[in-house]
């Protein structure tokens, strides 16, 4: 019963605490499960982290669940999700009540008007970023400027795209597999 | 109704949400502003602002303002816990397979073989948010501060990887004194 309050009580603590995203959190869970409570060896943590980054879903409540499930089961995993995710739910809660309520005053409009052009800035930014360091040839870079066309143009429903994504995905990883193995068996 | 139709909009990003909260955004605007018109273009940039200036997951902060928005207090729980429900189902049920080294990198190179997708969904939803609505008296040529802000924030972000949060605060003191 210890550990599954633990459990809840740091990701609570990592919850309310990180600013900036699911991974401004991650030397946060880090320090807490390898080198306080050493839970979790480091090299597994970080093998864990690797697969856990890529499945989809909300990154802290992946890495959440995952850390909870390994060291006591369900209820551990249950627990330390909770605690990600309430400290978030009770802000927000707060936040966006407090807003609606407040959102016509004058003084607030005039603040959101100038926030509202750094939020597309904001977007707009990483998503370059991740467009270079993508690494893309002159075959790859069709493929952010059709899903942008897509999207923006065309106003074709992302799931869409991203479900078309993954099918080609799918191909391109089998592919390399196939690659990776084939160079294995090579002497 | 409308518990039903914010459990099925959030399982879906949960399942489609391939890298991060970001990438979340273009599934989410489309469902909320453009299909359900829960929110408008106006109050959707908002809620981003908001979300990311919060502690916590920005998927998470942006499922309970949606939730909230479109269905009070019930729909915000709804909402954050229908985004955690794909994850909850994985971690339960395929633990093994999903933690499988062999798994772990099949799943990675799909993930980079999604990347130049993403960007692209992440892109498409910035460019859905400059318009006349966000953008104030876009084009008239009176007033173009949106744009100068617009413009500093993305150099600040993308070329000095400067603080959100604090661009965030900035602009909004910007706003506060010029409009």
């Amino acid at each position: 019963m210890k550990i599954i309050w633990q459990l809840f009580s740091t990701f609570f603590k990592i919850g309310a605490f990180t600013l900036g995203g699911g991974y401004a959190m991650l030397s946060m869970v880090e320090k807490a499960v390898v080198d306080k409570k050493q839970w979790i060896p480091s090299d597994e943590f970080w093998d864990m982290i690797a697969i856990v980054q890529s499945l989809p879903g909300v990154f802290a409540v992946n890495t959440a669940l995952y850390v909870g499930r390994r060291i006591a089961g369900k209820k551990g995993a249950a627990a330390a999700m909770l605690g990600a995710i309430l400290p978030s739910i009770v802000i927000i809660l707060l936040l966006a009540t407090i807003f609606r309520e407040y959102r016509d005053l004058p003084v607030v409009e005039r603040i959101f008007k100038g926030i509202r052009p750094c939020v597309v800035a904001l977007i707009l930014a990483p998503s370059l970023r991740m467009i270079k360091s993508a690494k893309l040839n002159w075959k790859t870079a069709v493929i952010p400027v059709v899903t942008v066309a897509l999207i923006w143009w065309l106003k074709v429903s992302p799931a869409w795209v991203i479900l078309t994504a993954i099918a080609g995905s799918v191909v391109y990883a089998l592919i390399i597999n196939k690659k990776v193995r084939q160079k294995e068996a090579e002497p | 109704m409308i518990y039903l139709q914010l459990l099925w909009v959030f399982i879906k990003i949960g399942v489609l949400g391939f890298g991060g909260g970001y990438a979340m955004l273009s599934l989410i605007q489309h469902e909320v502003v453009d299909h359900y018109a829960w929110m408008t273009t106006t109050e959707f940039a908002d809620m981003v602002a908001i979300s990311q200036m919060t502690p916590g997951p920005i998927s998470i902060n942006m499922a309970t303002y949606v939730g909230y928005t479109a269905g009070g207090f019930g729909g915000s729980l709804l909402a954050s816990f229908a985004l955690c429900l794909p994850s909850i189902i994985m971690v339960y049920f395929v633990i093994r397979l999903m933690t499988s080294k062999k798994t772990g990198a099949f799943m990675s190179n799909l993930l980079k073989g999604l990347k130049p997708a993403i960007a692209g969904l992440i892109f498409a939803a910035g460019l859905s948010m400059m318009n006349a609505q966000n953008f104030v008296q876009i084009g008239k040529g009176e007033n173009n501060i949106s744009i100068v802000i617009c413009v500093l924030a993305f150099v600040a972000s993308y070329f000095f990887k400067a603080n959100p949060i604090l661009l965030i605060v900035l602009s909004g003191v910007v706003g506060y004194f010029v409009y």
